[in-house]
């Protein structure tokens, strides 16, 4: 008795090294669809309200400012704009899709960007590269992610408070550490890297563009990603199962952590300071171009195009008020109310059935 | 319609010792009281292209206990839907004391007379009785809620109902779901009502508490009021209906059967459309030499049950029988490391597994169908594919790259041999009947490959057709070289495919014996007696 049983008449597991033959009758049902069906199921169909969305957005751009929203380089204004909320989101949907929230990604990215550049200007500094510099953010993006993820998984506290007490200490911390000042980075190597284009976009769009692709092959195609949409599905039955969903819930905030790192860094590229005051009420943007990418904030369903869809929503209607120089206070007004709209159509049109 | 005259006293358990108080409520239909409460005639209802309702009748009389029986997907919850109002009939019409009515919300429905009690039980947790009775009406006085008089009227209620020790002021969250069930009747009976709707009342009782409802039953059939009473248990009807409509396919297929006395075999010909013979496949015998594969030692729970203590050899079922509440569930619970063990060993082949670790059992070869099939054992939005290889998927996976065609692949190869339906891996999950649900989760313990399986009420909610093809199942599953340890709240599934029974009460083993010694009357028994024979 040292194998499992595999059973005779009936189906047992695949043999290691099996590999995929033409798929079985089951499989094929679901292949044949015209080209149009395989449009609409695809990633851009599934999102096609958000498609619609911000083409209406750039058309009411391109109307009410003309020629100056319309330009390549406005374009770029906007992605860029977009990026550094965009990376932190990737994280926060992962946490999201597996039922979870981490409200703390703000305070984490401005304590990463104060350690980062302290480090940055210690004397030793002169003599380090400044990639130190990033892998310094990073770990204490990824660091802080593991914190809240232990003391959620582990400690069974609610992620909100969790991660709303790590919001409040990592803020008061990084003030601690700066000491209210505002931290100049000086590394001429890494401010016009930061700044540099490549192909004429600019490194941090490159950035947030392979973030989003990480992103999105974690949850397509690994099997971290199917335990993630499972434990939001239904957290028991994945636990039952016999998914370890302590140590995987604990990984996704470290996840969520290690974005803000990388937020932090992009930050410090785009600002050249480290300051405790970045990242303040960041949580707030993201949460939202989340959700207004049809991630359930319940869990279980939740796509990776769909919130980059939701970034550059936000970022559109920033760039578009900011062209007609409406105040940033419109601005609230208008996201409050996108916000709401596109609650409110998911829930009529996201009906169960849908697959994230 | 059937014209059918019954007396109290010609009920059998009338003549019996149980006497007045039992049949003081049945109600009496006399001839002249023919004109329905409720005529339901060609209803039909579809959803997205799926004809859930193909033409309904049912005609309900006052203060009679009409039944409607039917498998699941039948159509008896779009059926209750609608007369509750949440949905609306396609075609049809719906008569209420005479007069046609649309019933197009729920409070239309309560303003009828129309009052329904689901499944899932609609009581708020935080509050207490008097506060969920007067939900949505409450007794107040320029906005200031009259608490006195609620508690009084409350208390009324509770009297009407048999359940006069229950305080209003209790919070309905530390009741019992039998009297969240009385709650929620009170409630109903709060408004005025001439009809209620009970849907599967009795699933989550056990055997005393279904004799509670059933006398509430009777309390609400002597004041004239009328219930439409949907089961799956056929003897439930005979203890409690006066009729029977029976459903299949989304259509009725007889309309006021008489519950007495139509014969099993032609309610379950009507619901199946076939005729079932014995539905439990015959035993194989474990043969001598077969390997112990689980060794359970003194296992406890703390405050749940002690001391118990078994062992199951590769192609032996064991089964354990018991009442709701005895501990049969979180033993297996334990076993499997859902639970942590506060004392004793589980053993697989050999092995000890580490306590409170799913991981651990789960890799050792073990395998659970969770008592709550939809909360605890599937993800529902998921697809088909998803749910079968969920505990399995690292093995389809490279470096943690998932290669879907494989998995779906062998989820089309465990559909085929399952024949679960629709067989469409990508289907998902939610859209499924109970029965083929169940065999997902069989399906991915055999994609995992288990050595134990661990069955907790693998038939709950499965209907009586799919039921012999889950048992079939089992057997094949146990012959195949599986210890298979089944756990149900219907004592004749237990002792039908299992080979040794384990008979607890009370968190503690009463007796373990081999099942071709004991029957049902025999597990009561010792169950009522409390103590080993």
């Amino acid at each position: 008795m040292s194998e499992p049983v595999t059973t005779g008449d009936l189906v047992g597991p695949p043999s290691s090294g099996d590999a995929p033959s033409p798929a079985g009758n089951g499989a094929s049902r679901n292949t044949e669809k015209s080209g149009m069906q395989k449009i609409l199921s695809g990633s851009v169909g599934r999102n096609l309200g958000l498609v619609v969305a911000l083409l209406v957005l750039v058309i009411v751009g391109a109307v009410t400012a003309g020629e100056s929203f319309t330009t390549l380089s406005n374009a770029l204004v906007i992605l860029r704009q977009a990026s550094i909320i965009g990376v932190v989101s990737i994280g926060m949907t992962l946490v999201i899709i597996a039922g979870g929230i981490d409200l703390s990604v703000g305070s984490v990215l401005g304590l990463a960007s104060i350690v980062a550049t302290l480090a940055a200007i210690q004397d030793l500094a002169d003599q380090t590269h400044w990639v130190v510099m990033i892998v310094i953010a990073l770990a204490v993006g990824l660091g802080a992610g593991l914190i809240n993820g232990v003391v959620i998984a582990y400690g069974n506290v609610v992620a909100f408070m969790a991660t709303l007490a790590m919001l409040v200490a990592a803020r008061g911390l990084a003030e601690i550490l700066a000491e209210r000042r505002t931290l100049i980075v000086e590394d001429r190597g890494f401010i016009s890297f930061m700044n540099a284009d490549f192909i004429g976009v600019d490194v941090l769009i490159w950035i947030f563009a392979i973030v989003a692709a990480v992103g999105w092959v974690i949850l397509n195609r690994t099997t971290f990603g199917r335990r993630t949409v499972a434990i939001g599905g239904n957290r028991e039955a994945a636990r039952l199962a016999g998914i370890n969903v302590k140590r995987h819930t604990m990984w996704l905030y470290a996840i969520a952590g290690l974005c803000a790192g990388i937020g932090a860094v992009m930050i410090l590229g785009r600002t050249t300071a480290g300051s405790s005051t970045h990242g303040t009420l960041l949580e707030l943007d993201v949460i939202a171009a989340v959700v207004v990418g049809g991630t359930l904030l319940v869990g279980g369903r939740g796509t990776i195009t769909g919130t980059v869809f939701g970034v550059l929503i936000f970022a559109t209607l920033t760039n578009v008020f900011v062209q007609n120089n409406l105040t940033s206070s419109v601005q609230a007004v208008a996201k409050g109310i996108i916000i709401v709209v596109a609650v409110l159509l998911q829930q009529r049109f996201a009906r169960p059935g849908g697959r994230a | 319609m059937i014209s059918r005259t019954k007396a109290g006293s010609d009920r059998p358990e009338c003549l019996s010792k149980e006497r007045t108080s039992t049949c003081y409520g049945r109600r009496v239909i006399k001839d002249d009281q023919h004109s329905a409460l409720l005529e339901v005639r060609g209803v039909t209802k579809s959803f997205a292209g799926v004809q859930a309702l193909r033409g309904v009748d049912l005609d309900v009389l006052p203060g009679e206990v009409h039944c409607v029986l039917g498998q699941n997907g039948a159509g008896k919850s779009t059926l209750i839907k609608t007369l509750a109002g949440v949905h609306r009939p396609d075609e049809g019409t719906i008569g209420w004391m005479g007069e046609p009515v649309e019933i197009a919300t729920p409070e239309a429905a309560l303003e009828l007379g129309i009052a329904t009690m689901y499944q899932e039980l609609d009581v708020v947790d935080g509050l207490t009785i008097a506060e969920n009775i007067f939900l949505g009406h409450e007794l107040a006085r320029g906005g200031f809620t009259k608490r006195s008089e609620a508690a009084r009227q409350t208390k009324e209620l509770l009297r009407r109902l048999g359940h006069a020790n229950l305080s209003p002021h209790t919070e309905v969250g530390q009741l019992s779901a039998a009297n969240k069930q009385i709650v929620s009747m009170a409630r109903a009976l709060s408004h005025d009502i001439k009809l209620m709707i009970m849907d599967e009342p009795s699933a989550v009782l056990d055997t005393e508490e279904v004799k509670n409802l059933f006398s509430v039953v009777r309390e609400l059939t002597s004041e004239g009021i009328a219930v439409v009473y949907i089961t799956h248990r056929l003897e439930e009807i005979r203890q409690i209906g006066d009729r029977i409509t029976v459903l299949k396919d989304g259509a009725s297929m007889a309309s006021g059967l008489p519950a007495a006395d139509t014969p099993t075999s032609e309610l379950i010909r009507l619901m199946t459309g076939r005729a079932v013979e014995n539905v439990f496949p015959p035993a194989v015998p474990v043969p001598e030499d077969s390997p112990l594969v689980l060794d359970v030692e003194g296992l406890a729970l703390a405050g749940v049950f002690s001391d118990v203590t078994f062992t199951v050899r590769a192609g032996e079922i064991v089964g354990l029988a018991g009442l709701v509440g005895s501990g049969r569930s979180e033993i297996i619970e334990t076993v499997y490391g859902a639970r942590k063990a506060t004392a004793g060993t589980v053993r697989v082949a050999g092995k000890r597994l580490r306590r409170g670790s799913v991981v651990a059992a789960v890799e050792a070869g073990v395998g659970l169908s969770p008592e709550e099939r939809k909360s605890q054992g599937l993800v529902l939005d998921e697809p088909i594919f998803v749910n079968v290889t969920l505990s399995s998927v690292s093995r389809f996976a490279r470096a943690g790259f998932l290669d879907e065609r494989a998995e779906r692949r062998v989820a089309g190869e465990q559909i085929e041999a399952l024949e679960l339906r629709p067989a469409n891996p990508d289907r998902p999950t939610r859209t499924l009947s109970g029965g083929n649900q169940q065999k997902i989760l069989l399906a991915r313990w055999l994609v995992h490959g288990t050595r134990v399986l661990l069955l907790d009420e693998p038939t709950r909610g499965v209907d009586v057709g799919a039921r012999a093809e889950i048992y079939a199942l089992i057997r094949r599953l146990s012959a195949a070289g599986n210890a298979v340890v089944i756990v149900s709240s219907e004592i004749e599934e237990v002792l039908g495919l299992a080979d040794k029974v384990l008979v607890i009460s009370d968190g503690r083993v009463l007796q373990t014996l081999p099942a071709s010694q004991i029957d049902e009357h025999g597990v009561l028994d010792l169950v009522m007696k409390g103590t080993a024979a």
